[in-house]
């Protein structure tokens, strides 16, 4: 049996209104129903800036019990042109399977649940565009809370992959005019993880894109692959396929398992998380500390606390005024051979998230003043929570800064994240004894601030030098007003 | 004329859809001992019975007493009344060959089989037995590796691998076995077996013999062709038998491939993909028509590709054909050229480890000498009548010669072979027997299994459409069954296509959990002519899967009035 799916303010208003049932669809004679589906869609698009023209798809409720539905599969894929009638998608509800149908002529422009996924009633699963104008439209649309989730910890370059290879196939001409073999697997992840296969450089034999390299891109922890062991028997032979590079990620750590333990695989986001890690490793990284007088900063947090000025915000407008005098620790080193000195001063600030991690970004933190920036913080904090932030809201970092003194840590050591020159790491301000140059014990509120910088750009006086002046600024706080 | 028992032969074809035709044959001819394979509607019930009560057939009653008879004469003496070697030789001894020499024997006919290979044939040696010991082997790695699937039944399943050539000695040894059970059966029953190639050289005449011994020759009152068929392979795709191969070579399972093209996607191509996949292969399937599984039911179609192909690492071409396949060799993969079924243009270029090809089968009916008795094969199917006799080039039936199983086409199934030859025995016993080919069940051992019997859908709305009567379809799901549930194995679907105005059951179509094994229900209903009104009273165990098709008939909404029991006697 097909259904009409949902789509637009038919699906908002359809649990518990009998009309909406989509049982409905069994006698297609009613036709209040298509009609009202004609409707463009209008509430949610205000929040979501689609036009008219593009449609969502809502999860249908199949049943009066149905809350949620899972996406047994995809009839149509992305690009797909849909008449009128035609099923579109199989939705599995606690009942049975059912084929959901379109009431429109349009193009499936994106699919925003993939398949195997679950979606509330009513939660849209995927868009539709009525021209081919407005497939990238919608296509946008569909990814910026895609690309949210697969955020990165910082600013990396968005995807590693498709910068290079775009030369791949220039670079091996011998090959001829050799085209993409991908296996099937590789392309079914690839659409999963929307990874562009045709960018994937293939290790498999001859040349061909193998299920790894497409996790690969997407930043994925490859899956055990196959049915074959990891403590294989002797008698395993040719035929028993592991693939090389699975053999190859499985080596360094055969530690046995420790019976009882429970495997959590990563989220897409901690994903990201990992993979970054894993590079940053690549960057050879060095550390200064150094004490910050803090007393003048918070009594103007306390001042400015009932304004909405968060600490967060005190503390990357003062780093912000202090790059703005030392340039090359705002720079970065892309390649190994230069400096690139960026001409906005961007903070990311780390921010933990439901098991995973995020940096939105404040940009020009140097040249709003801390009111607006406040205002701007609130605004990442609430997105970044909804994942709705834009790649540019999350990737655009110069320099990022962790706060983690409001657990009471008084010192830590950040990770340099790939694509930046430094992170500031900030401890706690805490009362301490200080021995003034009079002569005279003070009580002090102490913090520990400590810069982790890519050595091969910002060396150690570099460091000293923009430390030194982020200490004055936070002692004379009153500036930061200004 | 040779008596009651022959005179049958020369019956003309009975149409068994045509009633009308029927009774004009039955005055012309004595129908002598002529008995339906019941499921022809009550109409046609009720002209046999009229005829045997009208008495016009004395002989009826007879006629077996009188086939035993002859032939209790012959067992004591070692050959036939009438000179002849042997009552019956079967050319070729598969299931087919096999399951008529068991009932020729029950029926006390002197029989010998004629086999140039193994005993057993494709299905034991390179069919539907190795097939099932591998499929066996796919489901439970498919269980195990399902993780999820599993720790929503609270299992915990750290580790799981196969060892490939273990699972290649499970389907050899299960062959093996199957073919010396098969071996043992025919000796036991005095069963003649003569070993070599066998060729008719005229009227019941064959002879047989192996190369480079000299051809022994025997007469039998009536022959029996059963000699199956062999893999079809397209031109263009070279078989080298290691990259490049048929069922045949893959049964073996002497690798198993990181990546296999297979071309066809009917019953074979789908099994194997469920065994490659569980052993880690992934799969890409060649179809010529624009749908996957094209066999099938469409609805079943569809829903065994989300469940069985959308799922697993598969991706697939349809509406082209493999043009060309090159096996791989100097260092280059296996090459498969794509060409558009319909414009012949070139498509695609496919580059895997491996290909199957699984593009169906082809009669092997090469060298039987069916030219000595004025037969011609049409694409090599031996042309036969819906007793299985043979007919020749002028269109008249050949007589003392039959041909049942692959080698004729009508329904390339082990079992079908075999309930041809049981019913070829019947005949010759003088008991003429029309098998009905739409009782005949299907079943693909996939994880989870397909079975179907009958007409599809679209098959029986054309057939609604022509005899102007009415198809409904009914349909359960195995997320309603509980025994399904709590095997958490709630994926499938049943459908039953029926008549609503008389309850007969045109087909059934499942997929689910132990299918091949539901589907008999249906099959026999089909087979006995049971109407739908009168099964849905059947009572079935619970929780069984069974109730599955009881929740089917009890779906249906058949409007015919009373219930009648099938057995009941009509008055005359």
């Amino acid at each position: 049996m097909a259904l009409p799916f949902a789509t637009s303010s038919s699906a908002t208003a359809a649990p518990g209104n009998p009309l909406l049932s989509f049982s409905s669809s069994i006698s297609p004679s009613i036709p209040a129903l298509p009609s009202r589906c004609l409707l463009p869609r209008r509430s949610h698009s205000r929040t979501a800036t689609v036009r008219a023209k593009i449609r969502e798809i809502f999860m249908p409720a199949l049943s009066s019990t149905m809350t949620e539905g899972k996406i047994v599969s995809w009839i149509k894929s992305e690009g797909d042109r849909l008449s009128k009638g035609e099923s579109v998608v199989v939705v599995e509800s606690d009942k049975a399977d059912m084929d959901v149908e379109t009431f429109y002529d349009g193009i499936l422009a994106a699919i925003v649940v993939p398949e195997g996924e679950v979606a509330p009633v009513g939660a849209p699963i995927g868009l539709l565009a009525e021209t081919e104008d407005e497939v990238a439209l919608a296509k946008a649309k569909a990814q910026s809370p895609a690309q949210s989730r697969t955020a990165a910890v910082s600013a990396s370059p968005p995807s590693p992959v498709a910068a290079a290879p775009v030369a791949s196939p220039l670079t091996v001409p011998a090959e001829g005019s050799r085209k993409l073999v991908a296996t099937p697997y590789a392309k079914k992840l690839a659409k999963q993880h929307k990874v562009d296969i045709g960018s994937v450089t293939g290790t498999g034999p001859f040349g061909r894109v193998t299920p790894q390299d497409v996790e690969l891109a997407a930043g994925i922890q490859p899956k055990k692959p196959s049915p074959t062991p990891v403590a294989a028997p002797p008698s395993v032979s040719k035929g028993a396929a592991v693939t090389p590079v699975a053999e190859k990620a499985a080596a360094p750590a055969a530690l046995p398992p420790i019976p009882g333990s429970t495997v959590v695989p990563f989220t897409t986001m901690q994903a990201a998380v990992s993979k970054n890690m894993l590079e940053s490793l690549s960057v050879p990284t060095f550390r200064v500390g150094y004490p910050v007088i803090a007393n003048a900063l918070d009594a103007l947090y306390e001042k400015v606390k009932s304004k909405g000025v968060t600490m967060t915000v005190l503390l990357a407008k003062a780093a912000a005024m202090a790059l703005a005098q030392h340039p090359v620790v705002n720079a970065s080193c892309k390649d190994g051979k230069s400096f690139s000195y960026n001409s906005n001063i961007n903070i990311a600030v780390a921010v933990a998230i439901d098991g995973g991690l995020i940096t939105p970004v404040l940009q020009d933190a140097d040249k709003l003043d801390i009111y607006l920036l406040s205002q701007k913080w609130k605004e990442l904090v609430s997105k970044a929570r909804s994942k709705q932030l834009q790649p540019k809201e999350y990737n655009s970092g110069t320099f990022t800064l962790s706060n983690l003194g409001m657990f009471g840590v008084d010192r830590f050591d950040a990770i340099l994240p790939p694509g930046q020159g430094a992170i500031m790491a900030v401890g706690a301000s805490k009362p301490t004894v200080v021995a003034g140059a009079d002569g005279f014990f003070t009580v002090k509120n102490k913090m520990l601030v400590n810069v982790t910088a890519d050595h091969r750009i910002i060396y150690g006086a570099d460091l000293a030098a923009f430390l030194q002046t982020f200490s004055k600024i936070i002692e004379n706080s009153d500036n930061l007003t200004l | 004329m040779q008596g009651s028992i022959s005179l049958s032969f020369s019956t003309p074809a009975i149409s068994r859809s045509d009633p009308a035709r029927f009774l004009v044959a039955g005055v012309g001819v004595t129908p002598e001992g002529v008995s339906f394979s019941r499921l022809q509607g009550q109409a046609l019930r009720f002209c046999v019975r009229k005829f045997a009560g009208v008495g016009r057939s004395p002989h009826l009653v007879s006629s077996r007493k009188l086939c035993k008879k002859t032939l209790a004469a012959v067992t004591d003496n070692g050959s036939t009344g009438k000179g002849f070697d042997y009552d019956l030789v079967i050319i070729g001894a598969g299931v087919g060959g096999h399951g008529a020499a068991l009932h020729a024997v029950e029926k006390g006919l002197k029989t010998a089989i004629i086999e140039g290979d193994v005993i057993g044939g494709t299905c034991v040696n390179r069919g539907c037995v190795p097939s099932k010991a591998l499929l066996a082997v796919s489901g439970r790695m498919h269980e195990l590796q399902s993780e999820d699937h599993l720790k929503s039944m609270g299992l915990q399943v750290l580790n799981h691998s196969y060892d490939r050539q273990g699972v290649a000695d499970h389907a050899n040894n299960l062959a093996s076995k199957i073919r010396s059970n098969l071996t043992n059966s025919l000796k036991a029953l005095g069963v003649d077996i003569l070993t070599g190639v066998g060729t008719i050289v005229g009227t019941q005449k064959v002879k047989y013999g192996k190369v480079g011994t000299v051809d022994k020759e025997v007469t039998a009152k009536d022959i029996l062709i059963a000699t199956g068929s062999v893999p079809f392979v397209p031109n263009g795709i070279e078989v080298d038998g290691k990259t490049v191969f048929t069922s045949d070579q893959a049964l073996k399972l002497e690798w198993v491939p990181e990546w296999i093209a297979i071309v066809g996607s009917g019953y074979i191509g789908l099994e194997f993909s469920d065994v490659y996949t569980a052993l880690g292969s992934e799969v890409t399937f060649v179809e010529a028509l624009d749908q996957l599984m094209p066999g099938f039911d469409p609805e079943i179609g569809k829903l065994a590709q989300r469940i069985l192909i959308n799922p697993r690492k598969i991706d697939f071409h349809t509406g082209v054909f493999a043009k060309k396949i090159t096996p791989a060799r100097e260092g280059k993969p296996v090459q498969i050229e794509l060409i558009d079924a319909k414009t012949k243009e070139p498509k695609d270029m496919l580059e895997v480890d491996a290909a199957l090809i699984a593009t169906g089968r082809a009669p092997f009916t090469k060298g039987l000498g069916l030219e000595s008795v004025n037969v011609t094969t049409q694409r090599g199917f031996v042309p036969v009548d819906e007793r299985m006799q043979v007919i020749d080039t002028n269109g008249n039936p050949v007589p003392h010669l039959y041909c049942i199983g692959d080698a004729n086409g009508k329904m390339m199934l082990a079992h079908a072979a075999s309930a041809q030859g049981i019913s070829v025995i019947e005949t010759i016993c003088g008991k003429v027997h029309v098998l009905n080919h739409l009782s005949i069940p299907a079943a693909c051992f996939t994880h989870p299994e397909i079975s179907m019997v009958g007409l599809t859908e679209p098959q029986a709305r054309e057939k609604a459409e022509k005899e102007g009567f009415e198809v409904f379809v009914a349909k359960t799901s195995f997320k309603a069954n509980t025994k399904a549930l709590a095997e958490n194995e709630g994926e499938g679907l049943a459908k039953l296509i029926y008549r609503p105005d008389n309850g007969e059951i045109l087909g059934v179509h499942i997929l689910g959990l132990h299918a091949a094994d539901l589907i008999h229900e249906a099959s026999n209903a089909i087979a006995m002519g049971t109407r739908i009104q009168d099964i849905k009273f059947a009572v079935h165990a619970h929780p069984t899967l069974s109730e599955v098709l009881d929740e089917l008939f009890k779906a249906a909404k058949v409007t015919a009035g009373i219930s009648r029991s099938v057995d009941e006697p009509v008055a005359v």
